[in-house]
């Protein structure tokens, strides 16, 4: 563990990494106190104000302030990702064990898992928002279903190779069940890079709500999220050139993070699992 | 590949059904008289067992009849088809560029491992796989076309109808655009595949035999590094597949990923179920062709054997 941490604390960029994300965390939990607006007020004298001592980030097209919006994006953005690698892992977890495990269940939920990786993410994603809609939950189902289908490639993947373990055999020849040596056994010891799978899930579904935010199919518009956010601004594209450019900065930076923790975090798993990571 | 495709098919045929309301009525839309939704409901049996309508409907796919548009009042293949031009060109512009920048850089990157310019690589690359594709595009919008003035900011004028190649400038910023984030994963696939091949046994034989650098990195590490990279290409044309959808909303360009857009905008579902069809055929296409070219590459996939090289 101190081994572990020591590498957070040797490659500055993935601690200067981990310090901005908890920084926007900071910024999700306690955005009604820190923003300095409200960010749905709007003011109409403070229309498309560029950066100042009164607005640091400018102001948008309602007179509503930028900076406010980004903290109160920062909590949309972060907890609906939060909620695709919640999705993703814990059915993905549940159907790979199974489909690794019993030979039976493989030959059907792989093969349903594999045609459902043949349609692009963002496409699915599109057509399961215009069917049901746009909400929060909506656009988490949407996005994690893609997410979904790799996450649970990759414990299928590993279960496969811990199953045949000596170990596993063991605790077989002393009678644990199934259930048990799924559970107990295998699962503690896939979590790891479960995990370092889950902070790229994270980074990339980010990217993708903000795309489908942008297609005007994301989440609903009153809701200040950065890929609104960016909607909103390029109508003025030309006009207030830093709607577009901070709410983009936001979103760089936090994919970036979490992209560096990722990588720093497969670098220091076990060798045999580094390869059935897809991240970046 | 037949199995997936059965089952690909029997989801696109029943994505009409996930929708609520009667098919016939959706597919037609709400300006249908009700004599047209009955004549739809016969062609499509819809009183008849779900398995006969799908027979009836896959009849219908292979015959190239996906329905009509409900928008633009006609056959959804002819509408995808006057389409295609802009998202192939634009897609193929793309793989050219990811390609270009890709590999070379991932070529560099590896056989320079540990250098400065590495390191550099290796963080650029990074940086520009977590830059949204639509921010991105907006930026080198407003940089190349507005201020600069270089490139034209919007839209593609058909180079068969004008007969000019020169159209391609229009495509120049979405494939930069589009490019960016996938030459960036090309790229740390290229090194890290590379540095693998690197650690194997018959390339520090090539080593201790004296071989010349070069040729050790392109004859032995590089070509054996190759099937990931291929399998990792073939990836990303799924990803191009997606990003064509935001690019082309971003530079207004008349292709298939705009009309998605569009068409779930409008409602227009026989256009969508027939882009997700036609996506998802030509998605399967390419991975078996990413298959067989590895196998054509690397005789222990041909042969089935393992072990290393």
């Amino acid at each position: 563990m101190k081994e572990f941490l020591s590498v957070f604390l040797y490659r500055k960029v993935t601690l200067l990494a981990t310090l901005f994300i908890a920084l926007i965390m900071f910024f999700g939990v306690f955005a009604p106190i820190i923003s300095p607006y409200d960010p749905f007020e709007m003011r109409s004298s403070d229309r498309l104000q560029s950066v100042s001592s009164r607005h640091i980030l400018g102001t948008d097209n309602f007179g509503r302030d930028i900076f406010s919006r980004i903290i109160f994006g920062a909590r949309t953005s972060l907890a609906s990702s939060f909620g695709v690698v919640l999705f993703s892992l814990s059915i993905g977890i549940l159907v790979g064990l199974l489909s690794g495990y019993y030979k039976k269940l493989e030959t059907v939920l792989m093969r349903v898992i594999d045609v459902m990786m043949a349609f692009p993410p963002l496409l699915v994603a599109l057509v399961l928002m215009s069917i049901f809609g746009r909400s929060l939950i909506n656009v988490i189902l949407a996005v994690g279903i893609s997410y979904l289908t790799r996450t649970t490639r990759i414990v299928y993947g590993l279960t496969l190779k811990i199953k045949e373990e000596t170990f596993i055999e063991a605790f077989r020849s002393c009678g644990a069940g199934n259930l048990r040596l799924i559970f107990v056994h295998i699962l503690p010891n896939i979590i790891s890079p479960v995990i370092v799978q889950g902070t790229f899930t994270f980074a990339f579904s980010l990217l993708d709500m903000a795309a489908l935010d942008f297609l005007g199919v994301g989440l609903p518009p009153e809701i200040p999220s950065w890929g609104n956010m960016l909607s909103e601004g390029s109508i003025y594209l030309v006009r207030a050139p830093w709607l577009l450019v901070f709410p983009g900065l936001f979103i760089v930076s936090t994919v970036l993070s979490f992209n560096l923790m990722g990588d720093t975090l497969r670098d220091q798993m076990d060798p045999r699992f580094r390869h059935d990571i897809q991240g970046i | 590949m037949i199995p997936s495709l059965f089952i690909v098919s029997i989801i696109v045929f029943l994505f009409i059904h996930f929708i609520p309301g009667d098919p016939a009525e959706i597919l037609l839309g709400d300006m249908a008289t009700p004599d047209q939704v009955q004549q739809l409901r016969q062609e499509m049996g819809l009183n008849k067992p779900l398995y006969i309508q799908y027979w009836l409907w896959l009849r219908n796919a292979f015959r190239g009849n996906l329905g009509n548009s409900i928008f633009f009042h006609q056959p959804v293949l002819g509408v995808i088809f006057s389409r295609a031009e802009t998202s192939i060109l634009l897609a193929s512009m793309t793989f050219l560029l990811i390609l270009a920048i890709g590999i070379p850089v991932g070529y560099i990157s590896a056989t320079r491992y540990g250098s400065k310019l590495d390191q550099f690589i290796s963080s650029a690359s990074m940086a520009f796989a977590s830059i949204p594709t639509f921010w991105l595009g907006l930026n080198l919008m407003i940089f190349f076309a507005v201020y600069l003035k270089l490139f034209p900011s919007s839209g593609f004028p058909s180079i068969f109808k004008d007969g000019k190649l020169s159209n391609l400038i229009y495509l120049v910023l979405p494939s930069i655009t589009l490019s960016a984030p996938n030459s960036a994963l090309v790229i740390r696939i290229t090194r890290a595949s590379m540095l693998d091949v690197m650690k194997e046994d018959y390339v520090r034989t090539a080593r201790a035999k004296g071989l010349p650098e070069l040729w050790i990195n392109v004859k032995h590490v590089f070509r054996n590094s190759l099937n990931a990279v291929i399998s990792t290409l073939g990836f990303t044309f799924a990803t191009l597949i997606s990003g064509t959808v935001v690019t082309e909303t971003v530079f207004s360009l008349p292709g298939i990923g705009r009309l998605v857009v569009d068409s779930i905008l409008r409602r227009d579902y026989p256009v969508i179920q027939g882009i997700i069809l036609t996506i998802a055929v030509v998605y399967m296409i390419i991975n078996l062709f990413v298959d067989i070219l590895n196998a054509w590459l690397d005789p222990r996939i041909r042969t089935g054997a393992g072990g290393s090289a």
